[in-house]
């Protein structure tokens, strides 16, 4: 029974993950770029809630809706200050630089504006938790609302990837910007789109995070940025089924590798299983493969 | 008599060693006559670490062409194999600077077989899959060491994964690697000049590299893989020995680093992957394939937070913002034409003014 509630608890793990993962793979799979500033867009929008929750006392949806609406700002402000500039530049490795420094950036404003010690997050979820099989699967609340709350946005993505005007300009440009602006797409409105398509899934992102595992730091996105990455590239970047299927794998290898072999080389078996499946498909599991023509 | 004339390369690596060597008598100079703080002293060392590191970063980035997120790996591999081999020699070995040469060397031969292992596999994917995977060994090895218990007694050297009780020593046996407090008392050999010979010597290996005739090959590959494999160059080789160098000589900045302090731990902060970013900035804040510029670049970004320290809380914003301001104005293509406008503009100016 045991068994069932870590395979839930890593679902639950992995859909945060997908849901950060959903921002990394759309940005790579437009700009070409790895933004390495999405994970501290999580911090953002956990701190925002905090701040207007917890200190304003402001109903908690109010909370929300203020943190998405300022993470999303905050990201086609990011795009257009930071990254823009450097679309044209000579190499791909001056925008990660650059995403570097944003990252940086974002840590020490909340380290100026909210101190370096922990913050005690107040779970926004409010649902009572499950109980299965005579109480022997416990699930909490917050648990369902994240497993939802993925689905939701999964169904709604690749509805308005593949139903709207805006999510075909998207794939159009993913495809081939200079085709795309030929056929009259608006290439900088895009992008700008589907970054804030992506900080507005970071913030819902850090309300689920910290919903779960409450406690706020400026350092509190990083760790959980980087596992969604490996987890984009682990479903193959670009692909958003992929980011889905990479982030669940990857938060039920983590919470089973934790539960059964060991705490502290969790981290280590997640790493590990990535490299093997990028060994034998080197472009992720539902990447595609690109011929390299001479 | 045979005819001794400079070529470009080797006037441009004496410029480079000239100012290790200059910066380094002034830096001497400084110190003995009391103008550097305590504090600044205490960050030598941690220079020449850094100085080593990007360098070594920027042979796998600049030349090798590809993108490596996990150079704190071998850092740490290095790290800890020099002051594992230090505490065990400690009552061997006494004379200090044998000892500290020996374990620079078994550090380097450490990283350097890490990184060919690693590379072996790895080095087939490109790109932005070689870059995670490349964090990911990193984070890898940083676990490992972290779950690592390694004592010594007479009966010889014990392993576990467990703790330091299960390693079974007997009574008068030393716990040497204790998992995640890591190893402490190792002995402080680094000093500022072995730091800067390690620098040159660094510099020698890889700038006599770029100058040969492998050098090229590898650089061929990042310039164009398919052109480089159709005229008959052993991709895999070139790659794998650019790869293994680079991490070979982070291991040597591993050891400078963990002979520099009494206490060693796999931290995130010393050997995850903050710290492989923080070394790419100084690589590409440098100049991607530019030494010298690494070299600068690894220096004034180290000093920088230290200088801005008046700052407190500040400094490590306005840090994220010069980052940001000097990636933007070195490569953003429309802020570089302007810049080439206006140099122009002023030199056809002064052209005019001479005439």
């Amino acid at each position: 029974m045991s068994f069932i509630s870590y395979l839930i608890n890593g679902i639950s793990l992995g859909s945060v993950y997908a849901i950060i993962a959903l921002g990394y793979t759309m940005v790579y799979g437009i700009a070409k770029m790895l933004n390495f500033a999405h994970g501290d867009v999580i911090m953002v929008g956990g701190f925002t809630i905090f701040f207007a929750v917890s200190m304003q006392g402001l109903p908690t949806f109010a909370g929300v809706l203020l943190a998405v609406v300022l993470c999303t700002l905050l990201g086609i402000t990011i795009e257009y200050i930071a990254y823009r500039p450097l679309r044209q530049a000579a190499s791909s490795l001056a925008v990660l630089i650059t995403a570097i420094g944003v990252s940086y950036f974002l840590q020490n404003i909340a380290l100026l504006i909210f101190g370096a010690n922990t913050k005690a997050f107040t779970s926004v979820v409010t649902i009572p938790a499950v109980k299965l099989a005579n109480d022997q699967i416990i699930i909490s609340g917050e648990t369902i609302v994240t497993i939802i709350s993925c689905i939701i946005i999964m169904i709604g993505l690749s509805l308005f990837i593949n139903r709207t005007k805006a999510g075909q300009a998207m794939l159009a440009v993913s495809e081939d910007k200079g085709a795309a602006q030929l056929m009259g797409i608006n290439v900088n409105g895009t992008i700008s789109l589907t970054f804030a398509i992506g900080s507005a899934l970071a913030a819902i992102a850090g309300m689920l995070l910290c919903s779960a595992y409450p406690s706020l730091t400026p350092y509190t996105g990083s760790m959980p940025g980087i596992k969604a990455f490996v987890a984009a590239v682990f479903g193959g970047i670009g692909s958003i089924p992929g980011a889905l299927i990479g982030g669940i794998v990857l938060g039920i290898i983590e919470i089973l590798g934790k539960a059964y072999i060991s705490s502290q080389m969790a981290d280590a078996i997640v790493f590990m299983v990535l490299i093997v499946v990028l060994l034998v498909k080197p472009t992720g599991i539902l990447g595609r493969k690109i011929q390299e023509k001479v | 008599m045979k005819k001794f004339k400079l070529g470009k390369n080797m006037k441009d690596n004496i410029i480079t060693y000239g100012i290790v060597i200059i910066a380094y008598v002034i830096m001497q100079i400084l110190v003995s006559t009391g103008h550097v703080s305590s504090l600044m002293q205490g960050l030598l060392v941690p220079l020449c670490v850094y100085v080593i590191l990007a360098v070594s970063l920027n042979l796998t980035v600049g030349i090798l062409g590809e993108l490596s997120l996990g150079h704190a790996g071998f850092m740490c591999v290095g790290a800890f194999a020099g002051a594992f081999f230090s505490k065990c020699m400690k009552n061997v070995i006494t004379f200090g600077l044998l000892r500290f040469v020996l374990a620079i060397l078994i550090g380097a031969l450490a990283a350097g077989i890490i990184g060919f292992l690693i590379g072996m596999p790895v080095l087939r994917l490109r790109g932005d899959y070689l870059a995670i995977v490349t964090l990911a060994f990193g984070e890898i090895i940083k676990n490992v060491i972290n779950v690592l218990y390694i004592g010594k007694d007479s009966r010889g050297l014990h392993f576990s994964t467990k703790d330091s009780l299960s390693l079974g020593l007997e009574p008068e046996g030393d716990v040497i690697i204790n998992g995640a407090q890591g190893i402490t008392g190792t002995p402080k050999d680094s000093t500022f000049t072995i730091g800067v010979i390690l620098i040159i010597l660094t510099l020698i290996i890889v700038l006599n590299l770029i100058h040969s005739r492998d050098g090229r090959a590898i650089m061929s590959i990042r310039d164009n893989l398919i052109a480089a494999e159709s005229i008959g160059i052993n991709i895999t080789k070139y790659k794998l020995m650019a790869f293994s160098i680079s991490a070979a000589l982070a291991g040597v900045a591993g050891v400078l680093y963990s002979h520099n302090l009494n206490s060693l731990m796999a931290t995130p902060k010393n050997f995850g992957y903050n710290m492989s970013i923080m070394i790419l900035v100084f690589v590409v804040l440098g100049g991607i394939g530019n030494i010298r510029g690494s070299i600068i670049s690894a220096v004034v970004l180290t000093l920088l937070p230290e200088l801005l320290r008046g700052l407190s809380n500040y400094r490590m914003l306005i840090y994220s913002i010069v980052l940001i301001v000097m990636m933007l104005f070195n490569w953003s293509p429309k802020l570089i034409d302007l810049r080439k406008r206006y140099s122009l503009k002023r030199l056809l100016k002064r052209t005019r003014e001479v005439q």
